[in-house]
């Protein structure tokens, strides 16, 4: 690939010569262009170097610009002439050529006598560093930090000089800050200067950056290494006692690399071995069929060994020998011992700052599930809690508030306003729906629990697949606004997204809302009465039937309301009620049935249970998913009235 | 229930007698469940190129008859429809499947009647079965070229391996630490994680995938996520601030269709690997998409697996033609060699380990849900056996010469004729 | 003795007739047989059909005679499926890979075969180790012993817990289903030694039976899989015939008034969870063989749920009603998604029953829930005219005490 590139090259520049000479006083760009004609055509991080040099060495004031261009997909090849043009697009499938070197325009040509040179972002990359030398001292702040944002990607030895060479003029005070910033980064790796390396690693000590660690971790890395002796002029990390710091066999490995002792035969050796000695049915006497052991075979090859027909087999007793006689290490790479040791001491230190924000990150993550579970599990703690009916219908509640949202963006493009209108149409949505199966199926069924749950399971197959049938299985996107894209960023290790901060505020307004209207209305008062004793409360002139359709669909509603907040978080499919339900009964179980508070404290400690079992473990999240669960079932053996038990007559049967 | 067992009987004895006077390609691919979405996308392919087979006069003579069954995204239920599909309607082909646990199952059934099988996703390998030609891309003609361009054109040091939790991401990244290995990244620089399906809660996983970048080195994720999960993936990547430039993701899962239900602002610059994409530029691509949509309507997209049916069904076609007859055994040795242009330009031949040489495709998804093709490699040969697992390594296929998929070339004899299911 | 019992029990020699008869005349029209109008895949759906029966009748013990409604016993099925599969597996690779090791210059070590044989099961996953739980796999005894005893003792230990701290009614389902989502979460992941989401497959494919075509083993299983069902139909309607049946009868409708009586409620419950978790994996056994795969999805909750439905609508409370609605469901199921139900055009709108079916099932069950709680069943009391004595209005279910039925009249 490499060099077919290269010959191409070469036989452009030849061809180049001969009939383009007139080329170079009129249009200097094109001729450097077409000089390099393949290094642009077909760009490779690995060609790209020499392509960006030779139009650096050409010295023309328009480079740079094109440079630009080029990085942003904006530079287009006429297929007849293989010319170079920048391009408008006149949006009826043709472009107007624009000469790279005069800005003379030419065309409309058709899209398909055209071809688009469209560098990968590995070779953007590079353009992107080459340019840094123009933009730090440009006059515009936002080319300037591109150029820093170009660094920060690719740093080079060139980058420090510019560096130090534009902090001084800088009057932007952000981007003094990130020059100054940068220039001591680059110090660490870049400078020849001991001292200077040392201060610059000791000015990081406590930063929580991701790219200062970046800096200090490649000074510390460390090879390997086994010798005879312990070597002086070495800058050794630690010294290894085989057995101890090192696993014997990783410690006679090094050893045969380093040329210190000779390789143990492994298994297929020595059955290569075995098998290259067969004579007449037999190896060294030995009848093959009997050789379907380990200890036949390591028998036989000894007997080969003796005779001098295999190399000796490396026994234990020479391995210690080996081991005892030989030094093991970790070499810095980095020679010079005064960094090193700076650079070990202020990670540390930043270690130990990371670990501890670290931990801090986990339990904001942990906080932010929790309120997730909380948004999805707290209609449940009133249909179910409170009231006591199994609703396995409310998953595809939540769905249903989704997909209203869904629909509600379809119609109002504005996001803002969408999500605005969507929350309360959803609860409209849902809480009709919910009035309407509390109507027409629950309750008939208030005496019969177990078959409610099996009714309502029906009607939660029933509305899934109806949502299949609208909406397709194709998860829908559901868009949140400008203004809850991106992370609240407290430092370089904590941060949390908007959209879930979003989340936990409205668990919170849900929970002051409910307790407001369960403790302090009119209404909440009714409901508590006809859960304790639905007769009593009817011979009090409560209507029961009416107080359980509006509980019911209270509930409903405030699915909906989550299914909104859900989606905007993650997708919309029909599925998405079904992923929630069985962590949202196990919620309102655990936390204590009959409890708002109870909800609140089962969806805590699910959310931080989940999370902390995933940091143990962060390579499987299925595994924290299901340690979880077996934990509460092992949890309700032991509190089987969940966190907050109801105590005497409230707490019913 | 005697009036189905009847019922059924009449229409096998009916199907009986007018097997000859047409010819039967059976379609098995879900219609329902949570595989439907993408594989009614190419039931619907495999209709378009029967009728357009039809307009041209159908195959030696006859018309083509589809046969669409629903296996309901249930795996169990693809051996039981393949039976039926092979022993009552007595299909001469099946084009069929998406999963790799829907493909196994169905493989004993295939090989037992000797079926012929026609399976157009990309899968983890390590499998060349006698009845079944693969027309999607092995992993050496997806997964490791992607990984040469993470390591060539971006200079990645540090790989993030994110993947669902089942046999294709387990297999491909079992390959592809083997090749990182190979290539010098040492092992703590490959992080391999594993999600369920549906997976939501990214946070702590983009968390930690940005803090690998601490010891200052280039990360790359490479991405066998599979469908729903990619959204929430993408959206925390996109609140973490995290763009193309700073960590990469290819994704071998993420094609058109994917992102067609996606608002794909958050997406720009990403990658994905394939061996199609609807913006290729070719007459053939032009005319296939024009169809498609005329079919099915503007909106649609075109995506990698159609590409495969599409190649799949045409090298049937040309098969049967040169061997004169449907028949199982005389069609597979006709396919041998078979050639047929792509829908990317070139051609795509069929090997004798009944995988297709193709072109390997890098695209960076744009604004509008499609890809900007931005590396293209010539014809790459599928290898059923991948040589970058010591195991795998001594193991060739060649059904036309050994006869025989799973072939040891260190102890020269043939592993076994049937599949590993 | 043996004649009362049938005389106690006349659906029970029935049920066996028309059990009987109906595999005789399936055998006598298989393609195994000669007479070829059913063709095999119907033999192996009629098969599997008779497997979910034996698993219905488990699931009526449990709820319907002892309101239990357990959420769980599709987990146990699996189990049992997965138990018998990794013999058939490993023992169908570990002919594979001794006879491509037959020619190799040097005989195999028994290390060798097994490293082969883990390269082969757990390459698919990319592994190669084979994992302790597959310590007995090469012993079809030990196996089949494990058929009964890992889901006996798993529901042991886990109705011991739940029984003991007194969770019952919804509580109990909810926890049922807990349980079964960790055991299928569990089995998704690769972690766990069976091959996570991919499962076992290839199990149709006896060991050493290489010879015998499909058509004939598949039959060979139908009656199996009967006599499992006959043997299961007698078990349970021995189970429930006698004292002990009024016991758990009396549980079922009043708990705490059985307790009072000076029953252990307690150890009744066991033994009822844990019998009918051993059916349901006896059942599971002979269910994969003819499916020929077993993956963590055969066993999510919802699998649970569609069982609990089956047994609704053929009628709780009544063994052949469990059977019949488990046959019902599953066979018009089978009918329905697979595509020979007729399209029903409406002019604006064609109702294709692949995407309408699910819908008319969840319906139609919230239908039998509330107008018919007898389920299919009841049909055979009118039948019969063996109508109950209508005693104090509507029956209120199973779990439900004398004295809340009483306050519900009003």
């Amino acid at each position: 690939m490499f060099r077919t590139l290269l010959i191409a090259l070469r036989l452009a520049t030849l061809w180049l010569a001969l009939g383009f000479a007139a080329l170079a006083q009129d249009a200097p760009l094109q001729s450097v262009l077409q000089d390099n004609r393949a290094g642009f055509e077909k760009p490779s991080r690995k060609t790209v170097d020499g392509v960006i040099a030779a139009l650096l060495d050409a010295q023309l004031p328009n480079a740079p610009a094109f440079l630009t261009r080029w990085r942003e997909k904006e530079v287009w090849q006429r297929k007849e002439d293989k010319l170079f043009f920048y391009a408008r697009d006149n949006g009826d499938k043709t472009y107007t050529l624009i000469d790279v070197d005069t800005g003379a325009e030419d065309g409309p040509y058709d899209k398909k006598a055209l071809k688009q040179l469209k560098p990968n972002s590995g070779v953007r990359g590079v353009i992107a560093t080459a340019l840094v030398v123009f933009q730090l001292t440009d006059p515009d702040p936002a080319v300037r930090e591109a150029g820093l944002t170009a660094i920060e990607r690719g740093p080079e030895a060139s980058h420090l000089a510019a560096l130090r060479g534009s902090t001084e003029g800088e009057d932007v005070p952000a981007l003094k800050a990130r020059k100054q910033r940068l220039e001591r980064l680059l110090t660490i790796t870049y400078d020849k200067d001991s001292a200077a390396r040392v201060a610059a690693i000791e000015s990081f000590a406590g930063d929580l950056g991701v790219d200062a660690r970046a800096a200090l971790n490649p000074l510390l890395t460390t090879t390997r290494r086994a010798s005879a002796e312990r070597p002086a002029d070495i800058n050794v990390a630690a010294v290894l006692a085989p057995g101890i710091d090192l696993p014997r066999a990783e410690a006679y490995a090094l050893l045969v690399e380093a040329g210190l002792a000779p390789p143990q035969i492994t298994a297929a050796e020595r059955k290569a071995a075995l098998i290259a000695n067969i004579e007449n049915g037999a190896i060294a006497g030995t009848p093959i069929h009997t050789l379907n052991t380990d200890a036949a075979r390591d028998a036989t090859y000894a007997k080969l060994a003796a005779a001098g027909l295999v190399a000796e087999p490396v026994d234990t007793a020479f391995i210690d020998a080996a081991l005892a006689d030989n030094v093991f290490f970790d070499a810095y790479d980095e020679p010079d011992t005064a960094v090193t040791t700076a650079a070990a001491a202020t990670l540390e230190a930043i270690e130990m700052r990371v670990g501890l924000n670290q931990m801090a990150d986990l339990a904001l993550d942990g906080l932010s599930l929790a309120s997730i579970y909380f948004l999805a599990a707290i209609g449940l703690a009133i249909t179910f809690g409170v009231m006591g009916v199994i609703n396995m219908a409310h998953g595809e509640f939540i769905m249903m508030g989704a997909y209203t949202g869904y629909v509600i963006q379809q119609v109002i493009p504005d996001y803002t306003v969408s999500i605005i209108v969507a929350i309360p149409v959803a609860f409209a949505v849902t809480f009709a729906a919910g009035v309407a199966m509390e109507r027409l199926v629950i309750r008939w069924l208030y005496n019969r629990p177990l078959e409610t749950l099996l009714a309502t399971f029906g009607i939660s197959i029933a509305l899934q697949q109806l949502a299949k049938n609208i909406f397709g299985t194709q998860a829908r996107p559901l868009t949140s606004p400008g203004w809850l894209d991106g992370a609240l960023v407290i430092n370089d290790v904590v941060s949390i997204s908007y959209i879930r901060i979003a989340i936990f505020v409205l668990s919170l307004i849900f929970l002051v809302v409910l307790l407001f209207i369960l403790n302090r209305t009119r209404l909440g008062l009714e409901v508590r009465a006809v859960t304790q004793n639905p007769r009593m409360a009817a011979s009090m002139g409560i209507n029961p039937d009416r107080i359980n359709m509006l509980t019911f669909g209270l509930g409903s509603g405030i699915a909906g309301i989550a299914g909104v907040a859900i989606g905007l978080y993650a997708k919309v499919t029909s599925e998405l009620g079904a992923d929630y339900i069985v962590q949202s009964f196990m919620t309102v179980v655990v936390g204590g049935v009959g409890n708002i508070w109870g909800t609140l404290f089962g969806a805590t400690m699910i959310g931080f249970l989940q999370k902390g079992i995933e940091w143990l473990n962060p390579s499987n999240t299925l595994a924290a998913q299901t340690y979880m669960i077996i934990f509460i079932i092992i949890f309700i053996q032991f509190r089987p009235k969940g966190i907050i038990a109801l105590k005497g007559r409230a707490a019913g049967d | 229930m005697m009036k189905t067992l009847l019922s059924a009987a009449a229409a096998s004895a009916l199907i009986a007698g007018a097997a000859q006077a047409e010819i039967k390609v059976g379609i098995l691919h879900s219609l329902s469940g949570t595989m439907a979405i993408s594989e009614t996308t190419l039931k619907d392919t495999m209709l378009l190129l029967i009728e357009e087979q039809n307009k041209k006069g159908g195959l030696l003579g006859e018309e083509i008859v589809p046969v669409v069954v629903d296996p309901a995204s249930d795996w169990p239920l693809f051996a039981e429809k393949a039976r039926e599909l092979l022993t009552v309607h007595d299909v001469d082909v099946i084009f069929g499947n998406w999963t790799s646990v829907s493909r196994k199952s169905v493989l004993p059934v295939i090989e037992e009647l000797n079926g012929l099988l026609f399976y157009p996703v990309q899968y983890e390998g390590e499998e060349s079965s006698k009845n079944v030609f693969y027309t999607g891309a092995a992993p050496n003609q997806q997964a490791i070229p992607a990984t040469d361009y993470f390591l060539e054109e971006l200079e990645v040091e540090k790989f993030a391996l994110l993947g669902t939790d089942y046999v294709y991401p387990r297999t491909t990244n079992n390959i592809l630490e083997s090749y990182l290995k190979d290539k010098g990244i040492a092992a703590e620089d490959i992080f391999v994680n594993y999600t369920p399906f549906g997976h939501s809660d990214w946070s702590k996983i983009v968390a930690d995938v940005v803090a690998l970048g601490a010891d200052g080195k280039k990360v790359g994720v490479i991405s066998t996520i599979n469908g729903d999960a990619n959204i929430g993936f993408y959206k925390e990547l996109a609140a973490a601030g995290v763009s193309a430039d700073d960590i990469p993701v290819v994704a071998f899962s993420v094609g058109e269709e994917e992102l067609s239900g996606l608002d794909t602002s958050n997406l720009v610059g990403h990658l994905a690997a394939w061996n199609y994409f609807q913006s290729a530029e070719s007459d053939a691509n032009d005319e296939f998409i024009a169809a498609w949509k005329a079919k099915m309507g503007e909106e649609r997209v075109t995506n990698d697996p159609m590409e495969a049916h599409y190649i799949g069904f045409n090298m049937w076609v040309q098969a049967v033609e040169a061997a004169g007859t449907t028949d199982v055994d005389a069609v597979r040795t006709a396919m041998y060699g078979q050639t047929f242009p792509n829908l990317t330009g070139g051609t795509a031949e069929m090997l004798v380990n009944h995988h297709l040489a193709k072109p390997v495709l890098i695209g960076e998804i744009l604004e509008d849900g499609q890809f900007d093709i931005i590396s293209q490699t010539t014809e790459v040969p599928g290898d059923a056996w991948t040589d970058f697992l010591p195991e795998s390594a001594v193991l060739v296929s060649d059904w036309k010469d050994l006869g025989c998929g799973m072939y040891n070339t260190d102890t020269k004899t043939c592993v076994q004729l049937k599949s590993n299911y | 003795m043996e004649r009362s019992f049938f005389a106690r029990n006349p659906s029970a020699l029935i049920f066996i007739a028309c059990l009987a008869g109906f595999t005789l005349l399936i055998t006598v029209l298989a393609e195994g047989f000669g007479a070829d109008v059913i063709s095999t895949s119907m033999v192996k759906t009629l098969g599997k059909t008779l497997c979910l029966c034996l698993i219905a009748i488990a699931m009526d013990l449990v709820w319907g005679y002892c309101g239990i409604l357990s959420l769980g016993h599709f987990a146990f099925f699996g189990l049992g499926g997965y138990m018998l599969g990794m013999w058939l597996m490993f023992e169908r690779t570990k002919e594979i890979v001794v006879s491509s090791m037959a020619n190799a210059p040097l005989p195999p070590t028994a290390q060798e075969i097994r490293d082969g044989i883990g390269t082969q099961i757990f390459g698919v996953v990319g592994g190669s180790e084979i994992p302790g739980i597959w310590l007995f796999a090469d012993s079809l005894f030990a196996q089949l012993a494990l058929v009964v005893l890992v889901p006996g003792l798993l529901a042991l230990v886990f109705g011991w817990l739940a029984f003991r701290s007194r969770v019952t009614g919804v509580y109990l389902s909810i926890l049922t289903q807990a349980m079964t989502l960790a055991l299928a979460l569990y089995l998704f992941q690769n972690d766990s030694g069976l091959r996570g989401n991919n499962g076992l497959s290839g199990l149709q494919n006896l060991p050493g039976a290489d010879a015998i075509p499909q058509s004939t083993m598949s039959i060979w299983f139908l009656w199996a899989s009967a006599a499992a069902l006959a043997l299961g139909y007698l078990l349970a309607a021995w189970i429930v015939g006698g004292k002990f049946g009024s016991v758990i009868r009396g549980i079922r409708d009043d708990e705490a008034r059985v307790r009072f009586l000076g029953y252990n409620v307690e150890g009744y419950k066991l033994f009822i969870f844990t019998v009918t978790a051993v059916i349901a994996a006896i059942a599971g056994a002979l269910y994969y063989p003819q499916a020929g795969i077993i993956n963590p999805a055969e066993i999510a909750p919802i699998a649970s749920i569609y069982l609990a439905v089956w047994v609704a609508i053929g009628g709780r409370g009544r063994i052949y009603g469990a059977v019949i609605g488990a046959a019902f469901v599953s066979l018009v199921s089978t009918w329905f998604t697979g595509g020979q139900a007729p399209d029903i055009p409406l002019g604006f709108y064609t109702i294709k029953w692949v995407d309408w079916w699910l819908i008319l099932l969840g319906l139609s069950f919230v239908a039998v829930t509330l107008f018919a709680p007898k389920g299919i069943g009841g049909l055979f009391d009118l039948i019969e005219g063996r109508i109950a004595p209508n005693r104090h209005g509507a029956d209120l279910g199973p779990d439900m005490s004398a004295l809340r039925e009483k306050e519900a009249s009003e």
